[in-house]
């Protein structure tokens, strides 16, 4: 489904982010992307999201080369994903029930459809309190939640989460990873960055690591091992 | 016509939710409209008033005394063939008499030269007026070569001149001051309307970064903003055109006593749709521009 091919990534003046990384991600597959800070987790899903260029190499997205793309097209493209950042990026005008509208008004989605979609979103992560409440007077764990329902909304083929977990406590992070899993069953394929150990070894996925902008590891039913 | 009903929705939320920003673009388009309507409506007060002035100069032509009322009437009709002549009012000897009489009728001394004379010194004269002073000249210069000449004893033309071509430099200043103040004032006007836009817009660009992300395509995303700059620049319109309707309305009796003739609430309401057209293509033009511009900006993702 996705593939990525030697892929390289060089920040001016020298800082090597990506070095020569190569691998495929399959439909509905769960991958987990580990590694400490700066091993190239974000910029690996910053290019998969083209928000930024490789310096060299490809990624295929099915049968589409993702760089070829022109700036138009990339709006479509991204319709195609689902994102969950670790410091949420939820539009801070919009209210939650607006945040999760959003994406499917941009896939054309009818006004009758999303009124009778959202209410079923927002009771998947327990949200459905707080519809009308703006992202400023919700908790972290919230927002999380919030972000996730906007993330799934559209019913994307792929899920990144960067390091969805990074400001949770163990309660939110539980519920979240248990979420990703539902969504999983359901058929999303998940890519998955984070450095949270308990994490990785309870997940029992795919697990990629990543150091100093290499592939060290790539094992079916990985652990963190760093 | 769901996107553009959609967006029409955002960028009424866009505006209503952020009613800090959304004021304070507006106070400085109104600024901005209303200094511009200023300038346009000075333009055509000064205008008015070089008009005015130049309309009370005429030109005196005078005839010797064996001129005739029959040749001095012919001189009048092949004048009033002049596209350029306005208006040609003939004074006889015996009125240019009773003029200065009445004018003078207090004037002991006057009067008593007059007395003195024993005859009527005054010529009979032809007043001319044409459409605009700089063509006395041409005028001039036609009856001096024309067959006419012989019968002329006097043309006040050249004791005018000076004065004639005085209030055309002043006119001409006038004008060219006015369009300078209008430029000059204007960009400044529409720059800091133009900032004042773009640092409002400044707080959306994560939102405008997460919307890319998120799949918005540049329509979905410039469309509120442009939809935000149209309400803000058709509110700013609409408060402009009432404070000037209202100052207008108000002052007036107090510039017509002061500038008799000078209906400003007349002009303003005559040329309301002139001014209404200004006053939206700046604040809808500069809104939507100021808008798209900076947008634009930060849609590179």
């Amino acid at each position: 489904m996705i593939s990525f091919q030697n892929l390289t990534k060089i920040y001016p003046p020298n800082i090597v982010a990506l070095d020569n990384v190569s691998f495929d991600v399959k439909e509905k597959e769960f991958v987990c992307i580990v590694g400490r800070s700066g091993a190239g987790k974000t910029t690996l899903l910053k290019l998969l999201l083209a928000i930024e260029k490789p310096t060299r190499g490809e990624i295929f997205f099915g049968d589409e080369e993702l760089f070829k793309i022109d700036h138009e097209d990339l709006s479509k493209f991204r319709r195609k994903i689902g994102v969950i950042f670790q410091d949420y990026k939820l539009l801070p005008s919009k209210t939650v029930y607006e945040n999760v509208a959003y994406v499917m008004e941009l896939m054309g989605r009818s006004d009758r459809e999303i009124s009778r979609e959202i209410p079923q979103i927002l009771k998947i992560v327990e949200l459905e309190d707080r519809s009308h409440n703006f992202p400023a007077q919700l908790s972290g764990g919230e927002q999380q939640r919030a972000a996730v329902a906007r993330a799934i909304a559209h019913r994307p083929q792929v899920i990144l989460a960067d390091e969805p977990t990074g400001n949770l406590d163990p309660y939110n992070t539980q519920d979240l990873i248990r979420l990703l899993k539902k969504i999983n069953k359901l058929g999303t394929t998940i890519i998955l960055a984070t450095h949270d150990k308990e994490i990785i070894d309870s997940l029992k996925e795919r697990v990629i690591t990543l150091e100093r902008g290499r592939l060290i590891r790539d094992e079916k039913e990985g652990r963190f091992i760093i | 016509m769901t996107s553009l009903k959609r967006i029409f929705c955002f960028g009424w939320k866009n505006f209503s939710r952020d009613p800090g920003s959304s004021t304070a673009a507006i106070f400085i388009l109104v600024i901005v409209i209303s200094l511009i309507t200023s300038l346009y409506l000075f333009e055509n007060v000064a205008q008015f008033l070089i008009l005015s002035i130049q309309e009370k100069v005429d030109v005196s032509i005078y005839f010797k005394e064996e001129a005739s009322e029959e040749e001095i009437s012919k001189v009048s009709q092949e004048l009033s063939k002049i596209p350029e002549v306005t208006e040609t009012k003939y004074v006889s000897r015996e009125e240019a008499l009773q003029h200065f009489t009445r004018r003078h009728k207090e004037d002991p001394l006057l009067m008593g030269s007059l007395e003195e004379l024993g005859v009527n010194p005054f010529f009979a004269s032809l007043n001319i007026k044409v459409l605009e002073s700089s063509q006395y000249e041409s005028v001039v210069g036609f009856l001096e070569k024309s067959q006419f000449n012989p019968l002329i004893y006097k043309i006040d033309y050249y004791q005018k001149k000076p004065i004639m071509e005085k209030l055309l430099s002043i006119s001409s200043q006038i004008n060219k001051f006015g369009i300078i103040f209008s430029i000059v004032f204007g960009v400044i006007a529409i720059l800091v309307a133009f900032s004042q836009i773009q640092l409002s817009l400044q707080n959306s660009k994560q939102e405008i970064g997460i919307m890319r992300m998120v799949g918005a395509s540049n329509f979905f995303i410039q469309g509120p903003f442009i939809i935000q700059g149209i309400i803000i620049g058709g509110s700013a319109v609409l408060i402009a055109a009432l404070f000037f309707w209202g100052i207008i309305y108000g002052l007036n009796p107090r510039i017509e006593s002061l500038v008799p003739g000078l209906n400003l609430l007349g002009f303003f309401t005559s040329h309301f749709c002139i001014i209404l057209l200004i006053q939206i293509s700046v604040g809808v033009g500069v809104g939507v521009f100021a808008s798209s511009i900076a947008i634009r900006k930060y849609l590179k993702v």
